[in-house]
């Protein structure tokens, strides 16, 4: 077998072979601008985009006029954001959002605060799903927008998205939901679920990094946006920009593959993350999982190995990329926000770890991943006092920390 | 990140792991950090009372790659130093010595104050004479 293995697929995927082939005339040959309506090489560009347009749309249940291709979900939902909240300005400026969300959006959040938008974080349960009453007790007359996430990016919890959308649809507010997650490993379907904007990025399903979407809906109702970049008015006003035509080519091949095969490819991924849980939780005590099991992607485990500290159990298990919620790991030295978020304690999200299963890991290397996993855990706890101190019968709560 | 080949070889063979007798009269603790904080060290050493020179030390962490190496390479140098030769050990000297990075600095820090808590631990054992007392 071969090392290092990635199973970091949250962070990104590699792009599929099939995407790439997809793409290569693009990149080579077939080099016209989309916009370009008088020459062949202009109209053939078009073609390229309009049949990825009907790709991503089909994956997501829109039509292919709700498309609008961005550099990805960041920009997705700075767009969804800040574009819904200057042109629903007169109509009311408070958007509810909650305490998980990507920084993509609690950032964007932060700035549209900054010139007068009042926004509510809502709080998510110990599970990690936002509470619906919660949700309802937060909406006032000047709500005009809730962006909740579909799926989460550290704990892979699915948020109620139907549920929000039905509330928001009977009080007249719009729905944008961040799918960078959900969208080719989930069925979504923004009708079904009443969402008005949804945000998709190609690179975590397989297609190219700096490509993306959002979705807007056109009609029931027609969702407006004010374009936050200007230019020659692109994809009907929203978003300015030379297309970028081989990246949208693979975004649609990626989208079409992940359509085709996510029947057959969730169910393996699903039986191939449960054998990972079962081996850690039947070889290892004081282990927790982060988030509901129920309501998950079938590719994630973010799992806490207690008295184990996070990057000490990357840098023993090198040459497996995965990563951890672990303040040391991060740039800011803060633990992760979002386990903080569920309220258990930042010693596990110190000691928290997140596998992200893709379509190219194989149960071979499963099988690998959860004995090294097992072997390293037991070798830090050896050198761990807090696990000597567990195993002792002291309540490491009351303890009378020195901290630094 | 990047870690040097020191901070790499004490995680991957930590020395003097383990746990000394804490009741024992010459062996002093020291226990710093948190667990919210994401390390905690303990460290212990044996110190002969006649010579003054610590015999033994041990510890165990919780912490990064760095945390592990700091305390780990903190009782190799222990070991054989009298107490008062101990008490010079300074964190900047661990940072030198491992290579540590910037943001890992806190790590040889953390490893200065379990030195010296688990001295200041000893010679509380040893010399039990209250303050009090001795002013007289």
């Amino acid at each position: 077998m071969k090392l290092p293995i990635y199973m970091d697929n949250h962070a990104t995927t590699p792009v599929d072979p099939r995407v790439f082939e997809a793409m290569r005339p693009y990149l080579t040959n077939v080099f016209g601008n989309a916009a370009s309506r008088n020459h062949s090489f202009g109209w053939e560009a078009e073609e390229a985009t309009e049949k990825a347009r009907k790709q991503v749309a089909s994956l997501i249940g829109a039509t292919s006029k709700e498309i609008v291709f961005t550099s990805g979900a960041t920009e997705s939902n700075n767009l969804a954001l800040k574009g819904v909240a200057e042109m629903y300005a007169e109509k009311g400026n408070h958007i509810i959002t909650a305490a998980t969300e990507h920084k993509a959006i609690l950032d964007t959040c932060k700035r549209l605060e900054k010139h007068g938008t009042r926004v509510t974080y809502l709080p998510v349960q110990q599970n990690g799903l936002v509470d619906l009453d919660q949700l309802r007790a937060a909406i006032t007359d000047k709500t005009v927008l809730i962006s909740i996430m579909h799926a989460n990016n550290e704990i892979g919890v699915l948020q109620p998205i139907r549920e929000i959308g039905k509330i928001a649809k009977e009080r007249g507010i719009l729905v944008h939901t961040d799918g960078t997650q959900a969208a080719g490993k989930i069925p979504v379907s923004v009708l079904d679920d009443n969402i008005d904007l949804m945000s998709i990025s190609a690179h975590k399903m397989y297609g190219p990094k700096g490509v993306g979407a959002l979705y807007v809906r056109r009609r029931n109702p027609r969702v407006q946006l004010t374009a936050q970049m200007d230019g020659g008015g692109h994809e009907r006003g929203m978003r300015s920009g030379t297309l970028n035509v081989p990246g949208i080519v693979g975004l649609g091949e990626a989208c079409a593959l992940a359509q085709a095969e996510m029947p057959a490819e969730s169910k393996r991924l699903a039986f191939l993350r449960d054998k990972l849980k079962e081996r850690l939780l039947n070889s290892l005590d004081e282990v927790y999982i982060n988030g509901t099991l129920e309501h998950r992607l079938p590719n994630n485990l973010n799992i806490s190995f207690a008295y184990v500290e996070g990057e000490s159990l990357l840098m023993g298990i090198n040459e497996i990329a995965v990563s951890s919620g672990s303040a040391c790991t991060s740039a800011t030295l803060e633990p992760s926000y979002v386990l903080k978020a569920l309220g258990a304690g930042d010693d596990l999200a110190h000691s928290s770890i997140r596998f992200g299963l893709g379509r190219f890991n194989t149960e071979e290397q499963v099988d690998y991943v959860a004995g090294k996993v097992i072997e390293v855990v037991k070798k830090l706890r050896e050198l761990s006092p807090l696990y000597e101190m567990f195993k002792e019968g002291i309540d490491l709560t009351k303890v009378q920390w020195t901290a630094h | 990140m990047a870690y040097s080949d020191k901070v790499i070889d004490h995680y991957n063979h930590p020395r003097n792991v383990g746990s000394l007798d804490k009741s024992d009269p010459n062996v002093g603790t020291g226990m710093v950090g948190a667990p919210e904080c994401g390390d905690v060290m303990k460290l212990q050493v044996k110190v002969n009372p006649a010579t003054g020179v610590i015999e033994d030390a041990k510890f165990k962490t919780f912490g990064c790659g760095s945390a592990i190496a700091s305390s780990s390479l903190a009782t190799e140098w222990l070991r054989g130093k009298t107490v008062d030769e101990a008490l010079a050990i300074k964190n900047t000297d661990i940072v030198t010595e491992l290579s540590l990075p910037p943001v890992k600095i806190h790590c040889s820090v953390l490893a200065e104050d379990a030195i010296k808590a688990a001295i200041t631990d000893y010679k509380k054992k040893a010399a039990p004479v209250p303050a009090e007392a001795a002013r007289v």
